[in-house]
């Protein structure tokens, strides 16, 4: 029996040894040729020339004013909507299905929509404004959309949809009932809502991070690339874009690792990187948790490395307490009041851009005081570029959330 | 019964107990897969790399014992996750940045720790709740508390002097560079936990777990000794909580899956899902292996997406190698079925 046992435990141990040596063996090549970390994108979430066409309008200048970019847009296509003109706007009802408000982006945004339409609905443009949260839960908001159309009650559906496929038939009911539906934030695939709200895009924010440590990293040098999960299309064309730029770059890029956002997480696999060799920059594909990976080196006794990180405060206000060479991507928060202010531009008979391409521009070290200065009051974990600086509610809402 | 105090006594000489499972069973495959370790990464060994990797792994160790406590006893603890989220992002909105609040609030923290084992364990016992749902339900309502109360994302900040425990240690140490205070801490924390488990109360919950109708007539009091394991994971939770905010600052994901991982930890370290056998030193290496094989994987270029599928993997693999063992122990011996409550006597003390 208790050789049983021995067997057992041994040909457990020699497992391990067998299948270290065997998942060895492709570490042997070139760095950085692990599964997907190499030169070139995963042809699965690569579309050239929609890449092409998102690194092109981030140099267009866009439609509208300067001070208000939650109404710029990028090459609009006016599109008509008398059809939709409400009599009585103040007694209008808008319903909003949302994904979720399970991370701090969504958080903040939807608290600058909430704003929106508290200014929107004193100004007599709305009337109700109805929501329901899908907690990230697909059949949820696919019944959360039904419901709305069931109710009769709504005179304008914005959906701001959980994932793409999925909800495109839920999207289509909405617009098949005949009320006006905005959808923002992530895509579907039909284009039958009034207007899609987005801002340029993944490729565009992985490409700005990733050229920023070109341009500021020496050929060589090693890039450590941070991503929260697989499988989600707006994070995976960040890293397509970066895998495209790292790959006409000299750059050694080390891998990636999978995070979570979980700053633990993130600080025990940067440390153990920094076990292994030198790390020059990091790449994120969304700046939750840098200040973590930033700690690593700190607990280190490494300096400091180039790192892209977001518009999150915690990381920007890190950035200048510590002199960083870094960037903030962003993947612009102040979105979430377009949508209500194009229900209420719609039930008014205003032509709206059919597909409504907001600016993204990164905020580089000359803006950085400025925007730590507007935001001196916000939480940690708050966007810089939420946008909401003018409405009724600022700074409280966002203060104390 | 007779055999479980033997057990617990001194280790018997490491040779013949290599192959009994349990403490040298677990202690056997961290050995090796710090060897694995080392031939992947020469550099391990060395102070400073080893320190980051106790730092790292203090939490998950500490929340094994508190996990241990419970399921010897006869229990599970789900919450224990939820829970270190909820103390973080508790901490981080009280505290707000301000030095002074630290210490309130580290207090505040642990009565909320006491609060929390104290329903678990009241709502197993009195309402006759199973603890698997009592403990499934404290980790939705603290988790669903938390987003309500934060409108879904944390805010505020911890100070320098909450984040010490985790993240500072003594300094400038020969060969070892820094020496973490959370290594100290767990160590502090098993060590207590080694001799809680020799003491009265100790024998008390084993007693419990093996067989609480037995224990129960022999005069220990069942429901007492069982509040009391849940009251001592959730402190067990709290400062993990404390150490897991320290290590890392507040993110709105943390402590996410630690009660699975924590209970991965415990089953790996041979401890019996069901309770009345297992060691606390068993689980605190079992803690140990299971964060020594996630560096392992990272050491591979293992994705880390994969490791819920391993933590399943260990757990299932675990218990059915203890389940063997079971079947191969001796005929005679009273065997105990906790889901299967053996039909009693009236008046008998219910669970």
């Amino acid at each position: 029996m208790r050789i049983s046992r021995m067997l057992l435990a041994g040909t457990a141990g020699l497992t391990l040894m067998l299948s270290a040596c065997t998942t060895d063996a492709p570490d042997d090549g070139a760095p950085g040729g692990e599964d997907g970390a190499g030169p070139t994108p995963d042809a699965e979430w690569f579309d050239r020339a929609e890449y092409d066409a998102q690194l092109a309008q981030r140099e267009i200048t866009p439609e509208g004013s300067p001070d208000e970019p939650w109404l710029q847009a990028i090459e609009p296509e006016w599109t008509d909507t008398s059809e939709f003109v409400h009599d009585s706007p103040e007694d209008a009802t808008v319903c909003f299905s949302n994904a979720s408000v399970s991370n701090p982006w969504r958080v903040t945004g939807f608290i600058t929509m909430e704003q929106q339409v508290e200014a929107l609905q004193e100004e007599g443009r709305i009337g109700d404004f109805r929501v329901s949260d899908a907690a990230d839960d697909d059949n949820q908001q696919i019944s959360d959309i039904q419901a709305f159309v069931d109710s009769g009650d709504c005179d304008a559906i914005i959906i701001s949809p959980s994932t793409t496929a999925t909800l495109t038939p839920a999207v289509e009911t909405a617009c098949e009932s005949g009320v006006p539906v905005i959808v923002f934030d992530r895509g579907v695939n039909t284009d039958c809502m009034v207007t899609f709200i987005h801002p340029i895009g993944g490729y565009a924010y992985g490409a700005d991070a990733a050229e920023f440590l070109v341009d500021n990293l020496e050929p060589g040098s090693t890039v450590l690339a941070l991503r929260i999960l697989p499988g989600v299309d707006v994070l995976e064309h960040r890293w397509a874009a970066a895998q495209q730029i790292f790959g006409e770059s000299e750059l050694d890029v080390l891998g990636y690792e999978f995070t979570e956002g979980d700053g633990a997480k993130i600080k025990d696999l940067v440390s153990q990187h920094l076990q292994r060799g030198e790390v020059d920059g990091i790449w994120m594909d969304a700046g939750d948790g840098a200040v973590a990976a930033l700690e690593a080196f700190e607990d280190a006794g490494r300096p400091y490395p180039v790192i892209s990180g977001e518009d999150e405060l915690s990381f920007m206000r890190k950035w200048d307490e510590e002199g960083l060479t870094a960037i903030a991507p962003v993947y612009s928060n102040f979105q979430w009041r377009t949508p209500v202010l194009a229900a209420a531009m719609i039930l008014d008979g205003e032509e709206v851009p059919a597909e409504w391409v907001l600016p993204q521009e990164p905020i580089r070290q000359g803006e950085l005081q400025e925007f730590l200065d507007r935001n001196a009051d916000m939480p940690s974990l708050h966007y810089a570029k939420f946008g909401g600086e003018d409405l009724p509610g600022f700074p409280e809402a966002w203060t104390d959330r | 019964m007779t055999e479980t105090p033997a057990r617990r006594s001194a280790p018997p000489a490491l040779p013949s107990a290599l192959g009994r499972g349990g403490t040298a069973t677990v202690l056997l495959i961290l050995v090796l897969i710090f060897v694995v370790i080392a031939t992947q990464n020469p550099s391990f060994f060395q102070g400073p790399p080893l320190m980051a990797f106790a730092k790292k792994a203090a939490p998950l160790v500490i929340l094994a014992v508190g996990q241990y406590l419970v399921i010897v006893s006869g229990e599970f603890d789900l919450s224990v996750g939820s829970l270190v989220g909820a103390q973080v992002v508790i901490a981080a909105r009280l505290i707000d940045g301000e030095e002074g609040m630290t210490l309130p609030v580290i207090v505040l923290m642990l009565a909320f720790g006491v609060l929390v084992g104290l329903v678990n364990g009241l709502v197993t016992t009195f309402l006759g709740v199973p603890s698997i749902i009592t403990t499934l339900g404290m980790m939705l309502v603290l988790f669903g508390a938390v987003r309500f109360w934060t409108g879904g994302a944390p805010t505020g900040s911890l100070s320098e002097a909450f984040r010490v425990p985790g993240r500072g240690g003594i300094e400038d140490l020969p060969f070892l560079g820094q020496l973490p205070w959370a290594a100290l801490i767990a160590l502090a924390l098993t060590v207590g936990a080694v001799f809680l488990m020799r003491s009265p109360f100790g024998r008390s919950l084993m007693a419990t777990g093996d067989n609480d109708v037995a224990a129960a007539f022999s005069g220990v009091r069942v429901r007492r000794v069982r509040i009391l394991a849940f009251v001592g994971s959730a402190l067990m939770a709290t400062v993990a909580a404390i150490l897991i905010g320290g290590y890392a600052g507040v993110t709105a994901q943390v402590g996410q899956g630690l009660e699975f991982t924590a209970i991965t930890a415990v089953v790996l370290g041979g401890v019996v899902l069901g309770g009345g056998r297992g060691t606390v030193v068993a689980a605190a290496l079992g803690a140990l292996t299971v964060e020594a094989l996630f560096t392992l994987f990272n050491q591979l270029y293992l994705p880390s997406t994969i490791q819920p599928s391993v933590q399943g993997l260990i757990i299932i693999a675990a218990v059915a190698y203890a389940a063997r063992r079971g079947d191969l122990r001796p005929p005679g011996r009273p065997r105990r079925r906790p889901d299967h409550e053996p039909e009693r006597e009236p008046g008998t003390p219910r669970r």
